[in-house]
């Protein structure tokens, strides 16, 4: 078994409380940084850890860092994006359910590193018992002297908030729920100004996901080298992996950034159920580009499955069968985006829900001759042309799908029917 | 100066300037819909996406700045066919409603498709069906089928007019422009989101289904509903005189003027045209008789006048009394008081009537003197410590008058009904001169009909002592004359002959006279208008 980073002190049940956390050395690491280290070592720190943003994209969270304005005369912010709402992931929930505290202390050493005395943790709306915890967490940590005025003495001031979404996939997008929390309507922001500089209520701020700032107390304890060497070059320390679909063992696993696609399904997830074959593996949640069953020794990190054409995103690994309808799946994507476009950009709004139109048509077994050829042009024109990454997230699967998987999606255009085992269209 | 290059065409342009800018300035179109000079940028529409050299992906022009040494091009294949993606983008879902819609001739949804479009539809699906035709306020009527959801509306409602009427609700393409909650789209500068509204989701309820777009001529003007002088264009239809119940000036749009007005207009002001085809216009010179007026010609008309002028002149001039208004423009002005004041020695003149009805205004565009040429009219008729007409009603409430000559106001209208019948009866011969009749050329002797705005060429000086040009945009209507030339060809019969050809003649002699206006000309004043060159008044009051 792979060295745990995060769920190191995980226990089976009940998420681990203050005092389980203080007892395995919980907030030490927080203690160290206020007292031993100045705000920019700890950035620089986490600069030489490798670590990367685990929402999605995968930015560099120490450069991230040390973008916000050095001598700027208006308050920062550290905003906690604990929106997880990529279809297929659920890391976040685990750390939130099973290590708070951990999250606490990353938060509470982030907002040392960047200056900022208030932090804002917004949680998706469905995760309502995971927002209890957290509440009750940070009333715990205030308890303890871990938040608030003067933490253990140090003089630096932290306050966090917990604010609840509503519901909307979008508001993950950081700029988007920087608006949700202001308020308004989740749309995404015109960027620049970026968040750095003008963020949450026009100041400078930092959006680090959950898992990301979790990462960041193990890298504060033992040093930036030994986080990185856990995974491969710039891709530092341990992932969650939320694995689903025709698994034996579905569930997220912490497991090291690098790992083989293949050992993540045979190895932990214990393989494919009743010993199908694979036909295909979303690699990190649905808006990243599909691998087929010859692309699964793909190694987990952002640079290695970037170089296969798709992405690591969030972590949410899809492992779908042999008796798979590939357009099916792909219509419940397509239906999740037109859903989720918050319908700002023309490419999107229009893009997402003609795309669903289409595949609707072809799964009906109402497909036309031209079909194909319009979604993937349609996929393309939506593809970096709007403000926010939703478009391309829609976009890339149609186009993969249909690349790699393009005499299914014939059949149900000629044939007006599906060719795949049992899953009927 | 950060020097980039567009389309292989350099040029240096202020910090700050974006790219949609600088292709302004060199004259590359670079097609937008959400962009609005007046508004915030919201980047949302994708139209105007450009390729930047060293940048990956397409960049929206309206909020990329400037930086030195930038390579654009808004012409390569990658521009065009991304360009060309979001207008079908636009259109899968846009109705066909061009043969009914106002917006058809000036839509920018099909000027962009004939010059960045031009594909074939492949388009299979069910057009999306939404509200249409739904009237959202007093001027304005919203299709949410037609609509591209730019959001410059919601913008103007926000920043400019600061009323927050409506706003983008629901999500995806189930977004709408809606009214809010218990709201009309009833704020004093609504149908300026007609204007902004690239196509044809927004519509004036006053221009609908008049007249189709091409008809109308374009005539450059100043509104003249208040003392701001705001910048406008009068839409006129001379092609189709059947529509819109004959009226000639169909439609008034706001032009754009940094000083005055930006791009912007109010609705008083916008509506209030309606005067210049109205049936209450003044067509015909008349004469009253018994009980009503007779019809007469102009040389009958002009000769009475003249007739009535020289007796009361011969019994006193100070018995005579002349109400020009600061509706009038600076000609009309000017030859008032060189013929009535200088020439004839009539002193009793005095362009400020009190006015007891309430006024609004803001702190916008909208002043409280509803007046186009108030400034002009105390440069040009009321001198300091001139004949004050206030102060004549207070101290001589009862002197009798030979001949009250009056331009262009109601006086019992601004007066009140009391107060203007005992001047009007004190008066033995009342001349009334003025475009439309109202209660008190009801009450005078003798009408002179005069043009409108809309029908004459000259100046208005605003509130700010900005020299602006009004256009003829049509003829006179009737046998009604320019107000100047009224008054000249009156000076004539009065051994007067004034050699004034047009209204620029009367402008260069008028500048040579007053000192304010000195050194000006209609070239100096351009399109834009320029300011009093010897405005010495302390700040003028606004009432």
């Amino acid at each position: 078994m792979p060295e745990l980073v995060l769920l190191k002190h995980c226990q089976e049940s009940p998420s681990l409380t203050i005092d389980d956390y203080i007892k395995v050395g919980g907030y030490q690491t927080l203690r160290k940084a206020l007292f031993e280290m100045k705000a920019e070592q700890v950035t620089e720190e986490v600069k030489k850890s490798g670590l990367r943003g685990r929402g999605g994209a995968g930015f560099p969270t120490g450069m991230k860092w040390g973008f916000i304005p050095k001598n700027l005369d208006k308050p920062r912010y550290l905003v906690v994006n604990a929106d997880e709402s990529e279809p297929g992931t659920c890391k976040d929930r685990v750390i939130i359910e099973r290590v708070p505290h951990l999250l606490m202390e990353g938060i509470a050493i982030a907002s040392y590193a960047i200056g900022a005395h208030c932090a804002y943790l917004y949680i998706r709306g469905e995760y309502y018992e995971q927002a209890l915890i957290l509440e009750r967490t940070i009333h715990e940590a205030y308890r303890h002297s871990y938040l608030g005025k003067n933490i253990l003495g140090s003089g630096f001031n932290l306050d966090v908030y917990l604010h609840r979404g509503a519901g909307a996939y979008i508001c993950g997008e950081e700029t988007a729920l920087l608006e949700s929390l202001e308020g308004k309507k989740g749309w995404p922001r015109l960027k620049p100004p970026f968040p750095a500089v003008y963020g949450l209520y026009g100041c400078p701020t930092v959006i680090n996901n959950v898992e990301t700032l979790a990462s960041v107390p193990p890298i504060i304890e033992k040093g930036a080298d030994w986080f990185a060497a856990l995974g491969t070059p710039k891709n530092g320390g341990t992932r969650l992996y939320a694995v689903s679909g025709h698994v034996n063992r579905p569930g997220t696993y912490e497991l090291p950034m690098g790992i083989p696609l293949r050992e993540i399904i045979f190895n932990y997830a214990g393989g494919m159920k009743d010993n199908k074959a694979v036909k295909a593996v979303i690699p990190g949640g649905t808006s990243c580009p599909v691998l087929s069953s010859d692309e699964i020794d793909v190694k987990m990190d952002f640079d290695s499955v970037a170089a296969i054409g798709s992405m690591l995103g969030s972590g949410g690994v899809v492992v779908m069968n042999e008796d798979t309808c590939m357009v099916k799946v792909l219509l419940r994507i397509a239906r999740f985006y037109a859903h989720e476009s918050c319908g700002q950009c023309t490419p999107c709004r229009e893009g997402t829900t003609w795309l669903r139109k289409i595949l609707q048509r072809i799964h009906d077994g109402n497909g036309h001759q031209q079909d194909l050829e319009v979604l993937m042009d349609v996929a393309y024109n939506m593809m970096g042309t709007t403000i926010c990454p939703l478009s391309d997230a829609a976009a890339m699967p149609v186009r993969s799908f249909i690349q790699k998987f393009r005499k299914e999606f014939e059949y149900h255009v000629y044939e007006k029917a599906c060719d795949v085992g049992l899953v009927r269209a | 100066m950060p020097t980039l290059t567009i389309n292989q065409q350099t040029i240096a342009v202020p910090d700050g300037t974006t790219i949609i800018q600088a292709a302004e300035q060199l004259g590359i179109e670079i097609p937008r819909y959400c962009y609005h000079p007046g508004l915030s940028i919201a980047g949302s529409c994708r139209m105007c996406l450009v390729e930047v050299e060293k940048m990956s992906k397409l960049q929206p022009a309206c909020n990329t700045r400037v930086t030195d040494g930038m390579v654009v091009s808004t012409r390569s294949d990658k521009v065009r066919k991304a360009v060309s993606g979001v207008l079908e983008f636009l259109l899968i879902n846009h109705p066909l409603d061009c043969p009914v819609c106002d917006q058809a001739g000036e839509c920018f949804l099909q000027e962009y498709y004939m010059k960045f479009g031009l594909y074939d539809s492949r388009m299979d699906e069910d057009k999306i069906k939404r509200h249409k035709a739904e009237p959202i306020g007093p001027h304005v009527i919203l299709d949410t089928e037609r609509c591209i959801l730019c959001s410059r509306c919601v913008r103007f409602v926000r920043e400019i007019s600061k009323s927050n009427e409506i706003g983008i609700l629901n999500r995806g393409s189930r977004s709408e422009i809606r009214l809010l909650a218990g709201k009309a789209l009833d704020n004093p500068y609504s149908a300026n989101v007609v204007d902004i509204c690239p196509v044809g989701a927004l519509l004036d309820r006053d221009f609908r289904f008049q007249c189709r777009v091409w008809y109308l001529d374009q005539t450059p003007s100043i509104c003249p509903g208040c003392s701001r002088g705001c910048n406008i264009t009068l839409h006129v239809n001379q092609v189709r005189p059947h529509h819109a119940d004959g009226r000639r000036v169909i439609r008034l749009k706001p032009r754009f003027n940094a000083e005055v007005n930006q791009w912007w207009m109010c609705d008083e002001g916008r509506y209030g045209s309606r005067f210049i085809d109205d049936p209450s216009r003044l067509i015909q010179p008349s004469v009253k008789t018994g009980g009503g007026f007779t019809e007469v010609s102009w040389a009958g008309a002009l000769q009475l006048a003249a007739e009535k002028l020289g007796q009361a002149l011969k019994i006193d001039k100070d018995s005579i009394l002349v109400l020009p208004s600061a509706q009038l423009t600076n000609e009309d002005l000017f030859l008032i008081r060189r013929f009535l004041g200088v020439d004839l020695g009539i002193t009793q003149i005095d362009f400020r009537v009190p006015d007891g009805q309430p006024k609004s205004e803001d702190d916008f565009l909208i002043r409280a003197d509803k007046n186009p040429n108030t400034e002009g009219a105390r440069a040009i008729v009321a001198d300091p410590g001139s004949f004050d007409f206030q102060r004549y009603l207070e101290s001589k409430p009862d002197s009798e008058l030979s001949l009250l000559y009056v331009f262009e106001q109601d006086l019992v209208a601004k007066m009140g009904e009391a107060e203007a019948h005992g001047l009007l009866d004190r008066a033995a011969f009342v001349i009334y001169q003025g475009s439309n009749a109202n209660s008190t050329s009801r009450l005078a002797d003798l009408i002179l009909p005069a043009s409108t705005y809309a029908e004459t060429e000259g100046t208005f000086t605003n509130f700010e002592g900005k020299v602006q040009r009004i256009h003829q945009a049509v003829e006179p209507l009737g046998d009604a004359r320019w107000n100047w030339k009224i008054v000249q060809d009156l000076a004539c019969i009065l051994g007067r002959p004034y050699s004034y050809t047009d209204a620029e003649s009367v402008f260069a002699e008028l500048t040579h006279w007053v000192v304010e206006f000195e050194g000006l000309d209609y070239e100096k004043i351009g399109g834009s208008g320029v300011g009093l060159p010897n405005l010495t008044r302390t700040q003028v009051d606004n009432s």
